[in-house]
């Protein structure tokens, strides 16, 4: 009885012991590391000599470096912005008592479960000038019609959009869907009795009281676009030249094509701190605002 | 709401699911054509004369890089390289999360904190000193290398999922289980296993989903025999040899998709709770 009691004691925190190993080498470990190293000498290969901030003033001279950020800034925002108005709308329409829902939704999550390089050479053969959406539009009858973002390099960048949407705003939709599924029924009908329309109750109720959905989807496409990579490479591989470059794929090239290992641990720890700077706002708004309910 | 307002939602309804459905359609339908009738007929008209060729060639003769064996190599190591992640970072999750939710000791909560930082970070920031510690073991540019990377990076997403299921689980049940004086394993076993199944699907298609679709780690860790599906189907694309074979491309990015779609198919309904579970404690 006193064996078994005191193996009960160790056994948690052995079985526990390797993930947590695994977490401050292999986490914790290697971003100190990928920190040290952007202050080091390293080119091609790993040199312990100290630099200062060299590599930090190396990336934040290359223009490459701006033009990955701005692109990101851009391909972020619109992302984020038309994959919750789009997941938030389709979440609405399907809560009217439709027929069919469960088959809808299905239908729109799907893309969810494709590779982003998936995602990103299905819509490179559609957007294809020439063969693409263009010249279905022109066979149609318009045949002044153009349509060469892919290989435009000002607007390259928005087909990463156009792609990500696709691929993306059915998660927001099954995410706002189960946020209005908990919306508390009987305040609704207490409005409609009060004479409320429908829009105004969505507007004014129901809407507001989807907050920490949206703050969740949020987070999650943050996320994604952040770390945007794969999706990029399949679609544009960051061209036409370096147009549609994002941070993913210029650390990713600086690290380990041109090798430049102290540029690229420079990227990746302003890749790290992008999204500590867009997480850590969002979660204290979230836990203030969740504190004052 | 009238007739004519449920005909609108009925019809922008319908619509979105087109736009949602096109893009397959033409996948499917371009990788069914001959190259003449690409350069020829419409881009969303169903083929012709429907052709297996571009499939074949695909999976078994196309060129991804310097190799023209197709994309089928490439699918075994995927299938190699995620399987035993997959196994292996769930039933280490389940484990965690057991030992996390009723096996509490002092600084576990804090633990668990620690760990999610994992689900955070951009892979990017581990990627170079791992590349470094996979050459060093000698396990760069193999499969095993690859599996290790899934399954260290996996388990702070399967100790969340565990975690968080384990924790509606009442306490009284292994505490009386304890009285009783089963141990921490007899407990796991006959208590929470037997009513695990429906957080191991999520957990298990999440994993699955995420290993397969992976390319970062495949293209920045695996060598050209171990690449995964995903990096092979890249190159592939980005091979050219003379004509572009838009059919064959097409064909090549359908069969990498097959197995997540169907998983979501055949269990759809976990998919979606492994997103949304992911997503609102995550």
């Amino acid at each position: 009885m006193n064996i078994r009691y005191s193996s009960d004691r160790w056994l948690p925190k052995l079985v526990l012991s390797p993930t947590l190993a695994a977490s401050l080498v292999f986490v914790y470990g290697f971003i100190l590391i990928t920190v040290a190293l952007s202050f080091t000498e390293s080119r091609l290969l790993p040199n312990w000599e100290w630099a200062g901030v060299e590599r930090y003033a190396e990336l934040f001279d290359n223009d490459r470096f701006w033009v990955s950020a701005k692109n990101l800034a851009i391909f972020g925002t619109l992302f984020i912005g038309i994959s919750l108005v789009v997941g938030l709308v389709i979440a609405i329409l399907l809560d009217q008592k439709i027929r069919g829902e469960g088959f809808l939704r299905a239908i729109y999550l799907y893309p969810m479960a494709l590779s982003f390089i998936v995602t990103g050479n299905a819509w490179k053969w559609l957007l294809n000038p020439g063969l693409g959406l263009e010249r279905i539009v022109q066979q149609w009858g318009w045949t002044s019609f153009t349509f060469d973002w892919l290989v435009n390099p000002d607007r390259a960048i928005y087909t990463v959009v156009i792609a990500g949407v696709w691929q993306s705003s059915g998660f927001a939709m099954a995410l706002f869907l189960a946020g209005l599924r908990g919306v508390d029924s009987e305040i609704i009908k207490a409005a409609k009795v009060d004479g409320a329309s429908l829009p105004t109750i969505y507007r004014r109720i129901i809407i507001p009281s989807l907050r920490p959905v949206f703050f969740s989807v949020t987070l999650i496409l943050a996320h994604i676009a952040i770390k945007s990579f794969d999706l990029v490479m399949a679609l544009t591989g960051g061209g036409p030249g370096t147009a549609s470059d994002v941070p993913a794929i210029f650390m990713y090239q600086f690290s380990f094509t041109r090798g430049q290992l102290g540029v690229g641990a420079a990227s990746a720890v302003m890749m790290l701190m992008t999204i500590v700077a867009v997480m850590v706002p969002l979660m204290y708004a979230e836990a203030r605002s969740g504190r004052e309910r | 709401m009238n007739r004519a307002g449920r005909f609108l939602l009925y019809a922008a309804l319908v619509s979105t699911a087109f736009y949602a459905l096109a893009p397959m359609w033409v996948m499917l339908s371009t990788s069914l054509k001959t190259l003449d009738e690409i350069r020829e007929g419409s881009l969303i008209a169903a083929p012709h004369a429907p052709t297996i060729e571009p499939w074949l060639k695909a999976w078994g003769t196309a060129c991804s890089g310097v190799r023209c064996e197709g994309l089928k190599p490439f699918f075994l190591n995927s299938l190699l390289m995620t399987i035993p992640a997959v196994l292996i970072s769930t039933l280490v999750g389940a484990l965690n999360g057991y030992a996390l939710t009723h096996w509490r000791f002092r600084g576990s909560d804090f633990l668990f904190t620690a760990l999610l930082v994992g689900c955070f970070i951009p892979f990017q920031v581990v990627l170079l000193p791992m590349a470094r510690l996979l050459g060093a073991v000698g396990i760069s540019d193999s499969v095993f290398g690859l599996i290790f990377v899934h399954v260290v990076y996996g388990l702070a997403f399967t100790t969340l999922f565990f975690r968080n299921y384990y924790i509606g689980v009442p306490g009284e049940l292994v505490k009386a289980a304890r009285v009783d004086g089963a141990g921490f394993f007899t407990i796991f076993q006959r208590i929470l296993l037997p009513i695990s199944g429906p957080i191991f699907m999520v957990c298990v298609i999440w994993q699955f989903t995420q290993i397969w679709n992976d390319f970062l780690f495949g293209v920045v860790f695996a060598g050209s025999d171990s690449q995964p599906v995903t990096v092979a189907l890249n190159n592939l694309v980005r091979t050219s040899t003379g004509v572009k074979e838009y059919n064959v491309d097409m064909a090549a990015a359908i069969i990498a998709a097959l197995p997540t779609l169907l998983v979501y198919i055949v269990a759809g309904k976990y998919f979606v709770r492994g997103l949304t579970a992911g997503a609102v404690k995550g």
